[in-house]
C-alpha cells in the first residue's frame, strides 16, 4: 500500500488546473479530463452528470457553487472539510455551496492511469494535509478569475477590488455576485504561475465551525450510499463464503434455491492464483443472484452447501499463547529490531528499579455499518461502478485486471460510504462483482449480510506486548525494552519481509527520544487468518500498552501518573526521532495538562472515582484523554471522558470534535466490549450480538473534546481520539478498582479480576 | 390460493350472487400515502421500502435486525423492517425516515436537532437513530438520560454523546 500511495504523490505534481466554460454561463474550474464539461454527457445509466465533469469547482450562473470532492467520506467529514478549504480561497457563501462526490479521477495515459484528482484516499489521517497542498489553489485560482471579470466589467484595476461571500466588491461598494461574473471569468486566460492562496488573517471559513455539508440529505434518508443504487437490469447478488479461505466446495445443490421464484443464477467465485490480498475475492463463495435481495436471500437459504476445509486450522487461544511464548523466549530472534537507542543491557544493570509487565489485546474485526456492496455494469468499452471504498485507484486496479479495459473506460463512483476504518483499502468484494457481472452478463447489485461482513473480514491481529524497565534511584526510566508479538497486517500483500513490522509498531511512538537506553523489538507470527489495515493502525494496541506500562511505572513509585509522565516528558524542547521525525515535548505537556485540568486532576488521589490519564503523538498530532470512572458493585461507569488534540491549524471545529469524540467512543466500545475469537480458523462471531458495540448506557453522557488553536499546517486526525482512551480507561479503572487490565476487551477481564 | 371464485355454485340455483373478486396484495399505508403490494408477502417490509419502492433511507441491519439501522414506526410503534413481513402491515400505517419532515421541507424538531448537534458520523446509522429517538420522545417527551441509554442503536463512527445532545435538544425545544 506505500508503494501505491508514493507513486500517487508523483503523479499528482503532474496534475494541473484547468479553466473550462460550462454550459450556462458556468465557471469550472478543473482538471483536463477525458470527459470535459462541454463534452456531451456520457449516456449513464445512473444518472446525475455532475460526475463527469472532473471538477473541483463550478460556479453557476446563479450563483450556487458547487465543490467536487475528491477524497471518500465514509464518516471522517472530507464533504466539508475539503469543500471549506476550497470556498474560503474563492470567498464563497457558504450557504449557496454544495458538494459532489467527485468520484475516481483517471486519464489514459498511453495505456496506463493517470490520477487526475492527485490523493483520493480516505480515512488514512491525510485527506486534510494533501488537500491544503494542492486544493487551495482551486479556490484561489476561480477567486482570481472572477476579480479580473469584474475588473474588466467596471475598468478599474483588480487589485482595487475584494472578495466577499460570494461576490466582488468594487471600491465604490457596489457587489457584483459570482453568478454574474462566472461566463465572463471561464473566457479568462489563467496566469502562468499559480496564484498564491490567502494569508490567514484573510480565513473567513477555515477555523469556524460548521456542521456535516450533507446533515439534511442524511437526515432525511436522501443520501444514497452504494447499497442504495438502483441499476437497472441489475441482479442482486448475495453470498455464502467458505470459511476457510483455502477451502473449496465439497458439495452443492441448488435445486431449492433456482426453485425461488426471483432467483435467476448460482454462480461460484474463488480467490485468482498468485494475486496479493484484499485485490482478488477472499475466499471461495457461492453467489445466489436474483431478481431482488429478498428472493436472493430466500435462494441462499435454501442452498444445501458443504464446503471442505483448507489446510490450515488455527484457534485464537493458540495463536495467542504463540504471542506470549515469544515474548517471554529470551532466545528468540525478532523479525525486526524496530528502535535501539542507547545500550540497554549495560544501563539495565545500573538499575535501582525494576519494573515489567505483559499486555494481551485481542483479534478486531472492522464492523463497519454498511456491509461490504459494490454495484457494477459492464459493456464491450465501458465499466461503470459504483463502490463504497476508501481507496478509489486501488479499486480501479481490480477492475482494470478483471476486465482488461483501458484506464478511461472504467469509471468509478464513491457516494458517501458507511463506515471504512481501514476496511475498505480492501477490495475483494469488488473483484466478487466484477467476476460476477461477468458470469451472468448483466449488471450485479453485490450486498453482503451482516455474518458475511464479520466473519470474512481482514482483521486486526491480537498482539502481546512485554516490557521491561529499569529505573535509577532519581527515579528516572534508564531502560525501557518493548517485546511486542503479533501477525503482520501486511502480509501476502507484497511488502518486503523486512517492512511487515511498519504496521504493528511506530518507530517514533512514546517514549522515543525520552529514554536514553530504549529498545524495541517485534516478533512475527504466522497466523492463517487474514489480517488487514484497522483503524488507528498501530496505535490503538501500542499505546495501551505504553500508556498502562507507564501507569505501572508511576504505581511501582507510588507517586501520581501525571507526576511520573510529566517527569518523563521533561523540559519543553523539540526531540529529533529520526527519519525527519520530531517530538515536540512542549505540545505533549500542553495537551496533558488541559486535560488534567479539565478532569480537576488535583483530586486523583482523593476522589472515590477513579481518574486515568494517557497521551500520544501520530505523525505531529498530539492528544490525550483523562478518564473518570466509578464502580458500583461490579457494574462500570464511565462518568466522564475528556480529550484535548493539538492538529495544527483546526480547519473545521465542529467536525474536528466530532471526529474526536467519535474516536474516543469507538475506542472505549472496542475496548471494553470486542474482540473476535475463531476455532478451526472459523470466526465465532457472526451478528452484533456476538461483536457489540456499546450501547449507549455503556458509553459516557458527554465527550468534552479540547482543541488546542495552532498555525501549523494540519495534520489528518480520523483516528487521532482513538489510541489514547482505552488506557486512559485502563488507568481509571486501577484507581477505582485496584485491577490492572492487562488483557482486552476490559469488562470481561475486570469482572475475572474483581 | 383458494378464494370464493374457486368455490363451485350450488347446482339449481340459477340467481347465484357471484361474490365480489377479493382484492389481492396487501394495503398499506407509508408515509402518508396508500400502496399495494401485490409481490411475495412474506417479503421483509425493509426489501419492500427498499427494492421495490426505493425508499433507501430505511438500512440493511443484520438478519434480525440487530443494530437498528433498520428501525421505522408502524403505527406508532418501533419496530425492526428486517423481520416485518409486508402481510402483517395489512392496514397499517408505517413511518419512516423519509415521513419524518413536513411536506413543505421543514425538517421534523428531531431531525433539525441531530443538523444543529452534528449528531452525524458516517450517517448510515443516522436514520435508525432518529426513529428510535422519536419513539423515546414519543413515550418519554422529557426523557432522562437513562430512557435515552435504553435506545437500541450502534454506532461505529461513536455519534452517540452528539446524540444524546440531540434528543435533549428536540425534548427541550418541544417544552418551550
Amino acid at each position: 500500500m506505500s508503494d501505491a500511495h508514493e507513486s500517487t504523490m508523483q503523479l499528482s505534481r503532474r496534475h494541473f488546473l484547468k479553466v473550462l466554460a460550462g454550459t450556462a454561463g458556468a465557471l469550472i474550474v478543473g482538471i483536463p479530463f477525458a470527459e470535459a464539461a462541454d463534452a456531451p454527457v456520457p449516456p449513464s445509466m445512473l444518472g446525475d452528470t455532475l460526475y463527469g465533469l472532473g471538477a473541483y469547482v463550478r460556479i453557476d450562473a446563479d450563483g450556487n457553487v458547487v465543490i467536487g470532492i475528491r477524497d471518500p467520506d465514509t464518516g471522517t467529514g472530507t464533504s466539508t472539510s475539503l469543500a471549506r478549504i476550497i470556498a474560503d480561497e474563492l470567498d464563497a457563501d457558504w450557504t449557496r455551496v454544495s458538494v459532489v462526490p467527485l468520484g475516481l479521477g483517471v486519464d489514459d495515459d498511453n495505456g496506463k492511469p493517470r490520477w487526475v484528482y492527485g490523493h483520493q484516499t480516505s480515512g488514512l489521517g491525510d485527506s486534510i494535509p494533501a488537500a491544503w497542498a494542492d486544493l487551495r489553489g482551486a479556490g484561489a485560482l476561480a477567486r482570481w478569475l472572477l476579480m479580473q471579470a469584474a475588473a474588466r466589467r467596471l475598468g478599474v484595476p483588480a487589485d482595487r477590488l475584494r472578495c466577499e461571500e460570494g461576490s466582488v466588491v468594487a471600491p465604490d461598494g457596489r457587489r457584483f455576485g459570482y453568478g454574474s461574473l462566472a461566463d465572463a471569468a471561464a473566457k479568462i486566460q489563467p496566469p502562468d504561475a499559480p496564484v498564491q492562496p490567502k494569508t490567514p488573517d484573510h480565513y473567513t471559513l477555515i477555523g469556524q465551525p460548521a456542521g456535516d455539508i450533507n446533515a439534511r440529505a442524511i437526515v432525511t434518508g436522501q443520501t444514497d450510499y452504494a447499497l442504495d443504487t438502483y441499476v437497472a437490469g441489475a441482479l442482486v447478488a448475495v453470498l455464502s463464503h467458505c470459511p476457510w479461505p483455502d477451502g473449496s466446495v465439497d458439495s452443492l445443490d441448488t435445486t431449492d434455491t433456482l426453485a425461488v421464484k426471483g432467483v435467476v443464477k448460482v454462480v461460484q467465485i474463488k480467490p485468482e492464483a498468485g494475486v496479493p490480498l484484499g485485490q482478488t475475492v477472499r475466499s471461495p463463495a457461492v453467489a445466489v443472484l436474483a431478481e431482488n435481495t429478498w428472493a436472493a436471500l430466500q435462494g441462499r437459504a435454501k442452498l444445501k452447501l458443504h464446503w471442505k476445509a483448507g489446510a490450515q486450522s488455527e484457534n485464537s487461544a493458540w495463536f495467542e499463547q504463540q504471542a506470549a511464548d515469544v515474548v517471554n523466549d529470551k532466545n528468540a530472534q525478532p523479525a525486526a529490531r524496530v528502535r535501539n537507542d542507547g545500550d540497554v543491557d549495560s544501563a539495565a544493570k545500573k538499575a535501582a528499579r525494576r519494573v515489567e509487565a505483559t499486555y494481551v489485546q485481542p483479534w478486531l474485526a472492522h464492523a463497519t455499518p454498511e456491509p461490504m456492496n459494490c454495484v457494477v455494469k459492464i459493456d464491450k468499452d465501458r465499466a461503470v461502478l459504483v463502490v463504497p471504498t476508501q481507496a478509489p485507484q486501488q479499486a480501479w486496479s481490480v477492475v482494470q485486471r478483471l476486465t482488461g479495459l483501458s484506464p478511461a473506460q472504467i469509471e468509478i463512483r464513491v457516494p458517501r460510504v458507511g463506515g471504512g476504518y481501514g476496511r475498505r483499502l480492501d477490495h475483494d468484494y469488488v473483484a466478487e462483482a466484477v467476476m460476477l457481472a461477468k458470469a451472468v452478463e448483466r449488471p450485479v447489485k453485490l450486498m453482503w449480510t451482516r455474518d458475511e461482513d464479520l466473519t470474512q473480514d481482514y482483521y486486526r491481529s491480537a498482539t502481546v506486548h512485554k516490557f521491561s524497565a529499569a529505573l535509577d534511584g532519581k527515579r528516572q526510566i534508564l531502560t525501557w525494552n518493548q517485546r511486542m508479538a503479533s501477525a503482520s497486517a501486511l502480509a501476502q500483500r507484497g511488502v518486503p519481509d523486512n517492512r511487515l513490522w511498519t504496521s504493528e509498531v511506530d518507530a517514533h511512538q512514546l517514549p522515543a527520544g525520552l529514554v536514553p537506553n530504549l529498545r524495541s523489538d517485534w516478533y512475527s507470527l504466522p497466523s492463517a487468518m487474514l489480517r488487514g489495515p484497522s483503524r488507528g493502525t498501530s496505535h490503538v494496541s501500542n499505546a495501551f500498552a505504553v500508556e498502562s506500562f507507564v501507569d505501572e511505572i508511576a504505581h511501582s513509585l507510588k507517586e501520581d501518573p501525571l507526576v511520573t509522565r510529566l517527569r518523563l516528558i521533561g523540559e519543553p524542547r523539540m526531540i529529533p526521532l529520526g527519519d525527519g521525525r520530531t517530538l515536540d515535548t512542549g505540545r505533549l505537556i500542553n495537551v496533558l495538562k488541559l486535560v488534567a485540568d479539565r478532569i480537576e486532576w488535583k483530586n486523583w488521589l482523593r476522589t472515590v472515582n477513579g481518574l486515568g490519564i494517557a497521551c500520544w503523538h501520530v505523525d505531529g498530532a498530539y492528544v490525550a484523554h483523562a478518564v473518570e470512572a466509578s464502580l458500583q458493585g461490579d457494574k462500570l461507569n464511565i462518568e466522564r471522558v475528556v480529550c484535548a488534540v493539538d492538529v495544527g491549524r483546526v480547519v473545521n471545529p465542529t467536525g474536528l470534535e466530532g471526529q474526536v469524540a467519535g474516536a474516543t467512543l469507538d475506542a472505549l466500545s472496542t475496548a471494553l466490549n470486542l474482540s473476535v475469537s475463531y476455532k478451526d480458523s472459523q470466526i465465532q462471531q457472526h451478528s452484533w450480538k456476538d461483536y457489540p458495540l456499546a450501547s449507549m448506557a455503556q458509553l459516557p453522557d458527554t465527550t468534552d473534546v479540547i482543541l488546542v488553536p495552532g498555525d501549523r499546517t494540519p495534520t489528518g486526525a480520523s483516528f487521532l481520539g482513538m489510541p489514547t482512551a482505552a488506557p486512559a480507561l485502563a488507568n481509571a479503572v486501577f484507581r477505582v478498582s485496584a485491577v490492572r487490565v492487562r488483557r482486552l476487551p476490559l469488562l470481561k477481564e475486570m469482572l475475572r479480576m474483581l | 390460493m383458494a378464494n370464493a371464485q374457486d368455490q363451485m355454485p350450488t347446482p339449481g340455483t340459477s340467481n347465484t350472487v357471484v361474490p365480489e373478486k377479493v382484492r389481492e396484495g396487501v394495503d398499506l399505508e407509508i408515509n402518508g400515502k396508500s400502496y399495494r403490494h401485490t409481490g411475495d408477502d412474506q417479503m421483509p417490509l425493509l426489501w419492500y421500502l427498499r427494492d421495490v419502492l426505493r425508499l433507501t433511507g430505511t438500512k440493511y441491519s443484520g438478519e434480525h435486525g440487530e443494530g437498528g439501522y433498520d428501525l421505522v414506526l408502524v403505527d406508532g410503534k418501533l419496530a425492526s423492517a428486517t423481520s416485518l413481513p409486508v402481510v402483517k402491515l395489512s392496514g397499517k400505517k408505517v413511518t419512516t425516515v423519509e415521513g419524518l419532515a413536513a411536506a413543505d421541507g421543514k425538517l421534523h424538531p428531531l431531525q433539525q436537532a441531530f443538523v444543529d448537534e452534528d449528531a452525524i458520523g458516517c450517517g448510515y446509522c443516522t436514520p435508525g437513530w432518529l426513529m428510535a429517538s422519536l419513539d423515546l420522545l414519543n413515550r418519554h417527551p422529557q426523557p432522562s438520560d437513562n430512557d435515552i441509554d435504553q435506545l437500541p442503536n450502534l454506532c461505529r463512527c461513536g455519534c452517540q454523546t452528539r446524540v444524546r445532545l440531540a434528543i435533549k435538544r428536540a425534548a427541550k425545544g418541544a417544552q418551550a
